[in-house]
């Protein structure tokens, strides 16, 4: 069977299933629907969040960034999932026992203010749809490549699906659908892993066996002689002019620092993972909820760098000094997505990579003609500063290296269908986040008081059905700069929601004064460093204009001392919080109520 | 009166117990992944470089073992001070 037939029949079983699932936990009661009644199990939470987290820039674009970046990339392996330390030992268990459905409803009691509310129901729902909208590309692109159909025809399907069990089954829908979800795409994930590490160094285990030495196949297959992969890497990496894979890469200490930093408090600052902490049933549960969740992430986390080296071996294997004629056929068929490009710059009809880009800017194709050799023409200007003549983009690494390296048709199927599992997962939790800080936070508290369980849930459900219509519409007409703004998602995280919280719940004293200014101040500088550098004038967004030598990427790490450091000083200023605010935060530190 | 010095004290134990992982949380990552990775990497641990290593597999590994560490610690600490949930 060819692999356009088993994908049909595994992304269409996979996709019964998570419709099965939604009519059996429809949401009865707005409990269900924004915390899953609290009664969901450690082990299923952490699976859940595992899915919730697990983005498609996790599943499809990160190991591709770490072959690229080769020990740099690691900052994203680090930074995203770090955090759940955090999560676990500064906010999930306190949250947990403070009881209720959303962040902003936190944020609104914990300094007694409804502005501080508002102020958080922004940031929430701007962090969302920033998050939502690159989801809806990743299941664009999937769908494009195996399912040979239309992107926006593929973006309409997602959306149907993700609509049937968001709004129907709200948190407990969204919950059991994510359980599945994890299942198809770490089996989706470490099955090529497993296979392809066998084949290049015998070790069944892709954790252990880019550390290994080259079994004889692999040597067969690479056409090298024996020893560490990881060595053999790193010779192929320099012979093209390239730094050590294993060795410091292009980026500076202090920047590697503040963007894992950033990305670290980010998550622990992202709604839609730190809501999960409200669906456990207890305290301890919340907890251990932090553990298995993260345990659950690592798996896939552990086993991406192994992805990462073994796809850039058998990409510089498969295509460097090939002609074009004879070029693989994965690599024709992701041509026709414009994802890989080439121009033949020297004119040997052969397929050169090298340090540096071979075009300039975004990659465009003149579509009425093709070149000498069949290629696709590419209208951008070349890049004449750099001999390379490639254009991979790092979305394709994951998607493309079961195909690299030659597995049968069911398992590059298999991929497609874990990569719109971790994208359609991702999406679900980031609308039930959009829908009650809509519903419950604005309409519910502050425009319809008086609206009864049924309206609220009524209104729940509209507001995750639009929120489902306007991540389409950016997955069908993607916004250029979608890449841009996880940067800002992850800054404003980092320097809005994570210090407000950790100081709310480990310091009485901090003020509803200063938490508002801390949270402004934070925001203001982080959102004004990243829309100079990446909007206004992105000429200049290079190492030598940043302060500190900090990217833009990692500039949320200073945005959160600001914001600590503003909070503190005017919360020390103003009067200090009424007495039964203090008491709550008092009683937030014993998992049992005390008299 | 000292039931409010117990839990005094119950917070000052968590408290105690979290700088103590996130010392480690910090040292495992941003020490030996990202400060020391290139002294570190003279060391090999089979095929892998141990600076590499830290920051590609061992800093993650390091966080899921703090977090059961953790939970351990704080679920003993609340029998100890009988504020657990009932």
């Amino acid at each position: 069977m060819s692999i356009l037939t088993w994908t049909w029949i595994i992304v269409g079983l996979s996709f019964m299933l998570y419709i099965g699932i939604a009519i059996w936990a429809r949401a009865k009661t707005t409990g269900d629907f924004y915390v899953a009644a609290k009664q969901i199990h450690p082990v299923m939470n952490g699976m859940a969040t595992g899915a919730d987290w697990m983005s498609a820039a996790s599943f499809i674009s990160m190991a591709g960034l770490i072959s690229f970046m080769g020990r740099d990339g690691a900052m994203y392996l680090m930074g995203w999932t770090g955090g759940y330390v955090l999560l676990a030992m500064l906010l999930a268990p306190y949250l947990r026992k403070y009881g209720k459905f959303t962040v902003p409803m936190f944020v609104g009691e914990r300094y007694y203010s409804q502005t501080a509310r508002v102020i958080a129901v922004i940031c929430a729902i701007f962090v969302s749809f920033t998050y939502v909208a690159g989801q809806m590309r990743g299941v664009g692109v999937v769908f494009s490549r195996f399912l040979e159909v239309d992107i926006n025809t593929g973006v309409i399907i997602g959306m149907a699906i993700v609509f049937l069990y968001a709004v129907m089954g709200g948190m407990k829908g969204i919950t059991y659908t994510q359980v599945a979800q994890y299942c198809v795409l770490i089996m989706a994930y470490m099955i090529p892993a497993i296979f392809v590490s066998i084949m290049l160094t015998n070790n069944p285990i892709p954790q252990l066996g880019y550390g290994s030495t080259l079994s004889e196949n692999g040597m067969k297959l690479l056409g090298t002689d024996g020893g560490y992969l990881l060595s053999k890497l790193d010779v192929i990496q320099k012979d093209l002019g390239f730094p050590a894979y294993t060795g410091r890469g292009a980026k500076s200490m202090i920047d590697v620092f503040a963007i894992t930093f950033a990305l670290m408090v980010g998550t622990a600052g992202l709604p839609h993972i730190i809501i999960r902490f409200f669906t456990t049933p207890t305290i301890k549960g919340a907890r251990a909820s932090a553990g298995w969740a993260l345990f659950f992430i690592a798996i896939l986390y552990t086993a991406a760098p192994a992805v990462a080296s073994f796809a850039r071996l058998n990409l510089v294997k498969t295509v460097h000094n090939q002609s074009y004629t004879e070029a693989p056929s994965w690599f024709k068929n992701w041509e026709k997505t414009g994802l890989v490009a080439w121009k033949d710059k020297n004119g040997d009809g052969k397929m050169q990579l090298a340090k540096g880009n071979a075009f300039k800017g975004k990659v465009a194709f003149d579509k009425t003609t093709t070149g000498q050799y069949g290629e696709k023409v590419v209208t951008t200007p070349i890049d004449d500063k750099s001999t390379n003549e490639l254009y991979v983009d790092n979305d394709i690494i994951v998607l493309a290296s079961p195909e690299i390296a030659k597995l049968p048709a069911w398992v590059v199927a298999l991929v497609a269908a874990g990569g719109l599992a971790a994208a359609l997962s991702t999406a679900a939790g980031l609308l039930l986040v959009i829908a009650s800080a809509f519903s419950h936070d604005l309409l519910k508290s502050i425009i319809i008081k008086d609206a009864t369980e049924k309206q609220e849930l009524l209104w729940a459900r509209f507001a995750a059905g639009g929120a489902v219509i306007v991540a389409g519409y950016f997955g069908i007409n993607p916004p250029g700069f979608v890449a841009q703004v996880v940067a800002f998602a992850f800054g404003l995280a980092a320097s809005s929601f994570f210090p407000v919280i950790v100081l709310g719940i480990f310091w009485k004293r901090a003020t509803k004064e200063g938490a508002m200014s801390g949270m402004l101040s934070g925001i203001a500088f982080t959102a004004a460093y990243i829309i100079y550098f990446k909007f206004i004038n992105p000429s200049a967004n290079v190492a030598a204009n940043w302060w500190f030598g900090i990217s833009p990427e990692g500039i949320g790490t200073i945005g959160m001392l600001i914001n600590f450091a503003v909070m503190i000083v005017v919360s020390k200023l103003t009067p200090e919080p009424p007495a039964e605010v203090q008491r709550m935060v008092e009683s937030l530190r014993y998992p049992r109520e005390i008299a | 009166m000292s039931q409010k010095r117990d839990l005094k004290e119950y917070w000052k134990r968590n408290l105690r117990y979290v700088a103590i992982l996130l010392a480690i949380w910090f040292a495992v990552s941003y020490g030996a992944g990202i400060m020391f990775a290139d002294a570190l990497d003279s060391i090999k641990l089979a095929g892998f470089p141990l600076g590499f290593w830290f920051a590609n597999q061992g800093s993650e590994i390091i966080f899921v073992l703090l977090i059961v560490v953790y939970v351990k610690l704080m679920n003993n600490l609340d029998h100890e001070f009988d504020v657990h949930e009932k």
